[in-house]
């Protein structure tokens, strides 16, 4: 269990002040000069070292990330963008950092930012969340009325503007390049890759798109160190995560713990346990709606980091964690994230386009009970027929929970299905 | 070059090549709905997809820039079943109204669900509908067969530069819409009917009234303005029921504007089909011996000044030149080279052509147009610029009467002439940067012809041209953008000939002087009030020229014979025969021989290719074919000062302007919705 001298977010529950002062007190803003003055380079390369994984979801390097932007600035500037359009359902973390620690996200900005030698920072917020846009302003301008923004940030002698943008209540614009277009006042649809934002990203510039924790736990990686960091949790899977836990749990809750915790830890400690005991646990999904479910036998003894749930077909994704006890109808609960998928589908591309509402429907039958046994088939057929086939990373989430859920309880749906045969007859 | 292997294959392709162009390379077809060579890359439909060594997934090979050593699969099994399932969901909302969809048998949706989908439906439940749209006359929209694709949408944002064309809504509920419900309003918008690869946008004239393998298809070009596109005509039963753009990248790309393809239904209305000739103020219809007794009865009582002819919009050069070898032995100098009232330096072949040529747009840098409404007079090359001004910084500007909308943005410099001095003298920015860049370009256009100072504003052009270097070896900045398809010819054939302007003719025809006039279907610029003139007219249309005429001639159509014509480029060009002339109608260089033999003035060709042969080598050879005369400096005449004067606007309509287009219904519905 993480100890308390090792939380990154102190004031997550938002029991302190979330304004500059409080945040100060906490130990944002010390003496970024120093941070900034170790060079471009050398942030890059300890972000690298301390194995920090971008906590978006796909789990990609984040040092290694920032390394892909070009060295040299030419006529094109560099721009970093922060994705708070946190919308997969499950998660919620980005939320609370907005709110409660927004300071350590735009102190993590300014590094990020002179790391990878851009100037200029757009934060593209949730349309939702109107009151952390509120927020997360208010604490850019206290920022920027202590100098700690502007044309001499933080007296670092770095230029650095940061521009809040809200977003219009999309899903999709949580995919990196559809962000990019939306920012830029187009419709929100993913681009092709390549060529990656790196390259060719915002206006056509080079840009990184980073999460909004992993940029807002930089300044404390740099602050104490990244061997401190890269001593957390396991290898290839350091540091502390935020986790949000919801669902049939005592007591919901995000909470930082260390990666590689094991679920029944990291439910039992700090969400009260499963309602009604351990043995009434049905399944969980570790990491947010668009990750397979897994059932009670294997949470027994998962740990939570991206490598072991790998492993056993799911992923860590946000580490929105999802819990279901007995009482669940699992057929229907899956029904409802293919819903969500097939409403937030952009409608760009084929497979996603028509599948989405495809295996929606598919679903419905057979949660509701209609459908006949060769129908998992053909539905599992269609799940790989979109998965993999599509422009983002949209079509695989769609397909993934409908996956997990057969590959565990088919036996179950099964006689489920030919029950009610036999009631119709 | 990139260097790759396609299924085993060792291709070749140059740098910035996709795969799927690789692919091609390799002698593969790869299926595809949304990408097309002419658009930006959309990647959307996911049928091109293809296998990848070492990539767990497919990869759009329309989308993925080849690199070498990649060794692509497209037969493999993954590509096949990605096939299939892409397949499936397309179909699964696509209604199965293919028999009584006009895509039927030119379908790529038809096409590819033959070659590469399953052979039955999964799918059981309601399929979508979307409520169809209103595009206006020429579009026809069947919005629930659409697959979304999204070729339209980027065919009107890119190329036609109409911005009221998009996809709403997300999802399965995207749906393609100009919005509000308004018509595309670009000249261009029949393309867009030739882009949807399903029958979601056909074509309304055309609507239920062939299928394809039924067309007689004839490949030829285009005379409604001078461009020369190049098109196919496909005809059942002697009747030309549509025109399709034929790919040329020097001309008209893939595209051709709406009165090309949809002014055709004028073909068969309003048709001469008999000569007539005029008795007691009445044309009626009479016999080929008659109308010809009639003439030579007139042009034996005068004399040879007294003759005079004028070469109307869509004269092909065959036929101006068999006229010219008649007025040869009849001895008249009196052909006006154009119905308009245009004035040339006398000069050399670039005083009068598009000497740049249309591709050539793509290389240069800085355009000045004077007097032209390039969008109305060559909506391709209109098209080819707004590209250029997409791809490339380029700087435009123009002088005309009023600030059209181009599609693209430009310095309008006002309509006053005399900024050409400033131009010329370098008082303006224009002026400065024009000057220095390296591939500039002039345009001048009808309101510049017809001015009253058009002499001049041509050799200041020519001069600030000159001071810019534009007339090297490997560019020639100055370009006149004609209206009409004979006119390049007519100035080829006749520039050496010709003795007098439509003007003068009008107003010798006028006081009397001349006593008889040979319209070659001339039917605009006719002054009201002539003395007693004998007017034959010779041409395909019962237009305002008929109307005047004392004895009419009946010729043919573009579709109708095999002529030639020279395009603003100074290209020859011939036209096929797609269906023939109706009634007594005659090919129009023949009526005039058999003319001439019954007026004792026999010229020498019994068949058309002895009538080319001599025109090659009397002109053309002369002019065209021999060394350097392609990028010869246009001779300017006197230079001095413009005078302050507005140039005044053509006052024509795009959708009218030959007798053809005036005949036509649909052109008639286009404009009635471009007036709403």
């Amino acid at each position: 269990m993480l100890k308390e001298k090792d939380k990154i977010f102190t004031n997550i529950y938002g029991f302190k002040e979330n304004n500059i002062s409080g945040a100060i007190k906490r130990g944002d803003w010390n003496n970024t000069k120093k941070i900034i003055s170790l060079g471009h380079e050398t942030i890059i390369e300890k972000i690298k070292s301390s194995g920090l994984r971008g906590r978006g979801g796909a789990g990609f390097s984040t040092g290694l990330k920032w390394s892909f932007m070009p060295k040299i600035v030419t006529d094109r500037p560099h721009y970093l963008v922060v994705n708070a359009d946190e919308s997969e359902p499950g998660t919620c973390k980005d939320r609370d950092i907005i709110r409660n620690e927004p300071h350590k996200l735009l102190e993590g900005c300014l590094i990020a930012g002179f790391a990878m030698q851009a100037h200029s920072c757009y934060i593209y917020i949730r349309g939702e969340f109107a009151n952390e846009a509120k927020i997360l302003q208010r604490a850019i301008d206290e920022a920027y009325d202590k100098n700690l923004l502007g044309n001499n940030a933080a007296k670092t002698g770095w230029k650095f503007n940061i521009y809040l943008h809200r977003g219009a209540g999309a899903y999709i614009c949580g995919e990196e390049t559809a962000l990019l277009e939306s920012l830029e006042g187009k419709k929100g649809q993913p681009r092709l890759k390549p060529p990656f934002p790196a390259g060719v990203g915002l206006y056509g510039c080079p840009t990184t798109v980073n999460n909004v924790e992993s940029i807002a736990v930089v300044p404390t990686i740099l602050r104490r160190g990244e061997n401190w960091f890269n001593s957390l949790g396991k290898q290839n899977n350091t540091g502390t995560k935020l986790f949000c836990i919801s669902g049939h749990v005592n007591n919901p809750c995000n909470v930082e713990e260390v990666m590689g915790i094991s679920l029944r830890e990291l439910i039992d400690k700090h969400a009260g346990g499963v309602k009604g005991g351990w043995n009434n646990l049905k399944a969980v999904i570790p990491g947010g709606s668009s990750t397979p479910l897994l059932p009670k036998a294997i949470c027994d003894n998962i740990e939570m980091d991206f490598d072991s749930l790998k492993a056993v077909g799911t992923g860590l994704g946000t580490a929105g964690v999802i819990v279901m006890d007995q009482t669940t109808d699992i057929v229907e609960s899956i029904t409802r994230l293919s819903h969500f998928y097939k409403h937030e589908s952009c409608g760009q591309c084929t497979p996603c386009r028509e599948g989405t509402g495809w295996m929606w429907r598919m679903m419905k039958k057979i949660s509701s009970g209609q459908a006949k046994i060769k129908d998992i088939d053909h539905l599992l057929e269609l799940t790989k027929q979109v998965e993999g086939h599509t422009i983002c990373a949209l079509g695989d989430a769609a397909a993934w929970p409908i996956q997990g859920l057969f590959k565990h309880f088919r036996k179950d749906i099964e006689i489920k299905l030919s029950k009610n045969k036999i009631a119709a007859e | 070059m990139i260097k790759l292997v396609v299924d085993n294959l060792n291709v070749e392709v140059p740098e910035g090549s996709t795969v799927l162009q690789a692919c091609e390379e390799a002698g593969i077809e790869i299926p595809r709905f949304c990408y097309h060579e002419k658009l930006s890359v959309a990647g959307n439909c996911r049928m091109c997809l293809v296998e990848l060594e070492n990539s767990p997934k497919p990869i759009a090979s329309c989308a993925m820039p080849a690199s070498s050593g990649m060794v692509i699969k497209t037969n493999s099994s993954m590509v096949k079943d990605a096939r299939k399932g892409v397949m499936e969901f397309l179909l699964i909302n696509h209604p199965l109204d293919c028999p009584i969809c006009d895509q039927g048998g030119e379908c790529d949706l038809q096409d590819q669900a033959m070659f590469f989908g399953k052979g039955s439906s999964r799918y059981n439940d309601a399929k979508r509908a979307v409520s169809d749209k209103n595009m206006g006359p020429l579009i026809k929209t069947t919005m629930t067969r659409c697959i979304h694709c999204t070729r339209c949408v980027r065919f009107a944002n890119e190329v036609a530069g109409v911005e009221n064309f998009g996809a709403v809504g997300r999802g399965e509920n995207v749906e393609i819409t100009t919005y509000l419900e308004k018509a595309v309003v670009s000249e261009l918008s029949g393309n867009l009917v030739d882009l949807c690869p399903v029958g979601a946008l056909t074509s309304k004239p055309y609507s239920f009234l062939a299928r394809p393998w039924e067309l007689t298809k004839t490949e030829t070009i285009d005379v409604m303005d001078a461009v020369g596109c190049n098109i196919r005509v496909d005809s059942r039963d002697g009747k030309v029921l549509r025109v399709l753009p034929r790919i040329n990248e020097d001309i008209n790309e893939e595209w051709i504007s709406d009165k090309s393809r949809y002014a055709i239904d004028g073909l068969s209305k309003q048709r001469l089909d008999v000569p007539y000739v005029k008795v007691k103020n009445k044309l009626l219809p009479s016999s080929w011996n008659d109308a010809f007794k009639n003439i030579n009865a007139k042009l034996s009582n005068i004399s040879s000044n007294q003759v005079a002819a004028i070469i109307g919009d869509q004269a092909d050069t065959e036929s101006i030149f068999a006229l010219k070898k008649l007025f040869e032995k009849i001895d008249s100098k009196k052909i006006a080279i154009n119905q308009h009232n245009y004035n040339f330096l006398k000069g050399n072949r670039s005083n009068y052509i598009f000497n740049s040529h249309i591709n050539g747009i793509e290389k240069c840098d800085s355009i000045l147009f004077v007097g032209i409404n390039p969008r109305l007079t060559a909506p391709i090359i209109n098209a080819r610029i707004r590209k250029n001004y997409l791809n490339r910084d380029i700087q435009i500007a123009s002088i005309s009467s009023e600030k059209f909308d181009l599609t693209y943005d430009y310095n309008f410099l006002g309509n006053n002439i005399d900024v050409l001095n400033d131009i010329h003298d370098q008082k303006n920015e224009f002026g400065k940067s024009f000057n220095k860049s390296n591939f500039p370009m002039i345009i001048i256009g009808d309101e510049a012809l017809k001015d009253s100072q058009s002499r001049n504003i041509q050799s200041i052009c020519i001069e600030i041209l000159t001071k810019a270097n534009a007339f090297r070896k490997d560019w020639n900045g100055f370009n006149i953008m004609h209206n009409s398809s004979s006119i390049v010819g007519s100035y080829d054939l006749l520039n050496n000939y010709s003795s007098i302007s439509h003007f003068e003719i009008n107003n010798q025809c006028k006081t009397g002087e001349i006593k008889f006039l040979f319209l070659l279907g001339v039917d605009e610029n006719l002054y009201k009030d002539y003395k007693d003139t004998f007017i034959v007219y010779q041409g395909h249309h019962g237009d305002a020229g008929a109307q005047r005429a004392n004895v009419i001639l009946p010729g043919s159509a573009y579709t109708e014979k095999s002529a030639s014509f020279i395009n603003l480029e100074g290209r020859l060009q011939t036209t096929e025969r797609a269906v023939f002339p109706p009634g007594d109608a005659k090919e129009d260089w023949a009526i005039i021989r058999a003319m001439s033999e019954f007026l004792g003035k026999k010229i020498k060709y019994d068949s058309l290719n002895e009538l080319r042969d001599q025109m090659n080598k009397e002109v053309f050879e002369k002019i065209m074919f021999r060394e350097g005369s392609f990028n010869k400096k246009p001779l300017k005449g006197k230079f001095e000062k413009l005078n302050s004067s507005h140039l005044i606007g053509s006052g024509r309509n795009q959708y009218m302007t030959c007798p053809i287009s005036r005949s036509s219904n649909t052109m008639a519905e286009c404009l009635k919705n471009q007036e709403r």
